[in-house]
């Protein structure tokens, strides 16, 4: 059945693909969740009436999210070759996408973070502040644990991007479905190929977003 | 137990400085419920965050159980904000906490054992009525059970002092009766000093022993409730008490009653001691005025009842003076309203 609907389909082949999807994107999906974490936080404790409050230190936070959002997935990943050879050895394979997978993509999750950290009533800072708490056990305990289900729904649609973002690291050699999608489907005109590895991007990203719904309804007793 | 002097908060903007508090000076005793009334605006909810340093004080001293609070150091100040509880209009809790992690939340901030944390926290719900509810989320309360969270979490570290920030203002009557009840009930079981801020003269009769009353950053009226209460003598606590008395619909009232009969419209007012005497029988029977009851109530407040009696008196000019001498000399207030 299988062999006679996708002729040009090596299953061996895209059972690597797959591994290597996930690979990537789970990999980078946890560097992306603590920089953008650290960046949000910081974005959100040194912005005007918080507890750091730190006008030039916000600008130099905002400033480095807001370039590296700026530039296009493609380009960055060119940029940052020098980078991720001195850092992974190589430029090739999965592992040399990681790099620009998290560094293009925290900055973005950085402003989910700030967002979600700005929702967090004052009011309940102000009670921990009148209660004797530490600054940490603020952070900790009353903003991140306050707003975890909006940070769990930011690394959602951040982990969806992110995917879409493996298969154009794949275009230049990371491996993944991308890869085999471009390099065996769309070069050899194998659409099969092209068919198969767009329908299982398609069932990951309904998995993560899945996961993520259901993680954030369970945090979620508002 | 408090003691502030020549406290200012001055808020600096580049157009203005607005000053919120005014070298305000204050006493308060240690174990007393202490009103703060005043209108929006007035700094009564600034004054109350100065005094956990909420907000930092521009000037001044605030000395709670001996310690300057506005020297403190950082550390110092946490440690002693530890000892001070506070409640809030919006009840601010942890919506991602239950009932029971709320009102641990300020037993983990102090380093207390879980097993302790565990064991104190059930004495505090069964304390503020909330048996049954440990594990609710507070998106499962009621504003009035919400509020019972905060008192309960409030009073976690055994705290000399409780600060209330409109602590009912978004609470119906009804609710706001059984809150009041619950304060005045640890107020009187475990000594507590109550601070409370409101802008509701029900709040501060239902349940101060003393009362200061803000006007623009300043108190500019300050003593026993129902000492403020019988003898107001700023505008704006006259206006405060009017809120209770019914003085507000008496005019109506006299308006309608003069035009019956010529008369004298006179306000009596009683307190404690003399609420019991029988003036209005005895002066209708020793001069020759007809009495027409236009409005009385008497209200209750923590240090004695509080009595207002609008009377119509009819009769010659000479009989009046002599009937109002006479109820003047049996103790009791009387004044002559002038109908605008």
């Amino acid at each position: 059945m299988f062999e006679k609907w996708f002729p040009n389909v090596d299953i061996a082949d895209l059972n690597t693909a797959i591994y290597e999807t996930f690979y990537m994107t789970i990999l980078s999906l946890i560097g992306t969740f603590i920089i953008g974490i650290i960046l949000g936080l910081l974005l959100y404790l040194t912005s005007k009436g918080k507890l750091w409050e730190n006008k030039i230190v916000y600008w130099i936070v905002a400033a480095v999210v807001n370039v590296f959002r700026a530039i296009p997935f493609i380009i960055l990943i060119l940029l940052l070759f020098p980078f991720t050879d001195f850092i992974v050895g190589t430029i090739r394979g999965p592992e040399a996408a990681l790099p620009a997978l998290i560094i293009g993509s925290a900055p973005f999750y950085a402003r989910l973070v700030e967002i979600a950290l700005k929702e967090v009533d004052n009011g309940v800072i102000e009670a921990a502040k009148a209660m004797g708490a530490k600054n940490s056990t603020i952070m900790f305990k009353v903003l991140l644990k306050e707003s975890m289900p909006a940070l769990v729904s930011g690394i959602t649609v951040t982990a969806i991007a992110l995917i879409g973002s493996t298969a154009v690291a794949g275009v230049i050699g990371a491996g993944g479905l991308g890869d085999f999608a471009y390099f065996y489907g769309f070069q050899r005109r194998q659409f099969d190929v092209v068919f198969i590895c767009t329908l299982l991007i398609v069932i990951v990203v309904f998995v993560f977003q899945f996961i993520g719904d259901l993680i954030s309804n369970k945090l979620d007793k508002r | 137990m408090i003691t502030i002097k020549n406290l200012s908060k001055i808020y600096r903007t580049k157009k203005q400085n607005i000053t919120a508090v005014d070298q305000l000076d204050l006493t308060i005793e240690s174990g007393e419920i202490f009103g703060v009334i005043g209108y929006s605006g007035a700094g009564k909810s600034t004054f109350v965050r100065l005094l956990n340093r909420l907000e930092e004080p521009t000037a001044g001293e605030i000395i709670i159980n001996g310690k300057d609070i506005v020297k403190q150091q950082k550390n110092e100040l946490r440690l002693a904000r530890q000892e001070i509880g506070m409640i809030f209009q919006h009840f601010n809790l942890l919506w991602s906490r239950t009932v029971h992690q709320n009102i641990a939340f300020p037993l983990e901030i102090a380093g207390v054992p879980k097993k302790e944390r565990k064991a104190k926290v059930d004495r505090l719900i069964e304390l503020v009525g909330l048996k049954g509810r440990e594990n609710a989320y507070p998106s499962q309360l009621s504003g009035g059970q919400k509020q019972r969270v905060g008192i309960a979490r409030a009073l976690a570290n055994d705290p000399k002092v409780l600060l209330c920030d409109e602590a009912t203002s978004a609470l119906d009557p009804e609710t706001t009766d059984s809150i009041l009840d619950l304060l005045v009930d640890i107020n009187k079981r475990l000594g507590l000093t109550i601070v409370m801020i409101t802008h509701e003269m029900n709040v501060i009769r239902k349940i101060c022993h003393r009362v200061a009353v803000m006007d623009t950053g300043k108190v500019v009226e300050v003593g026993d409730a129902a000492h403020v209460f019988q003898n107001p003598q700023q505008a704006i606590t006259k206006r405060f008490v009017q809120q209770l008395d019914g003085s507000e619909q008496y005019e109506s009232l006299s308006a309608a009653a003069l035009k019956e009969g010529a008369g004298t419209i006179v306000k009596l007012s009683f307190s404690g001691e003399n609420v019991n005497q029988t003036v209005v029988s005895q002066t209708a029977k020793q001069f020759d005025v007809d009495i027409n009851i236009l409005q009385g109530n008497v209200l209750q407040t923590q240090t004695g009842a509080v009595g207002s009696l609008f009377l119509q008196l009819v009769g010659s000019e000479a009989e009046v003076e002599k009937a109002l001498d006479f109820i003047r000399s049996a103790n009791v207030k009387a004044e002559v309203q002038e109908l605008v």
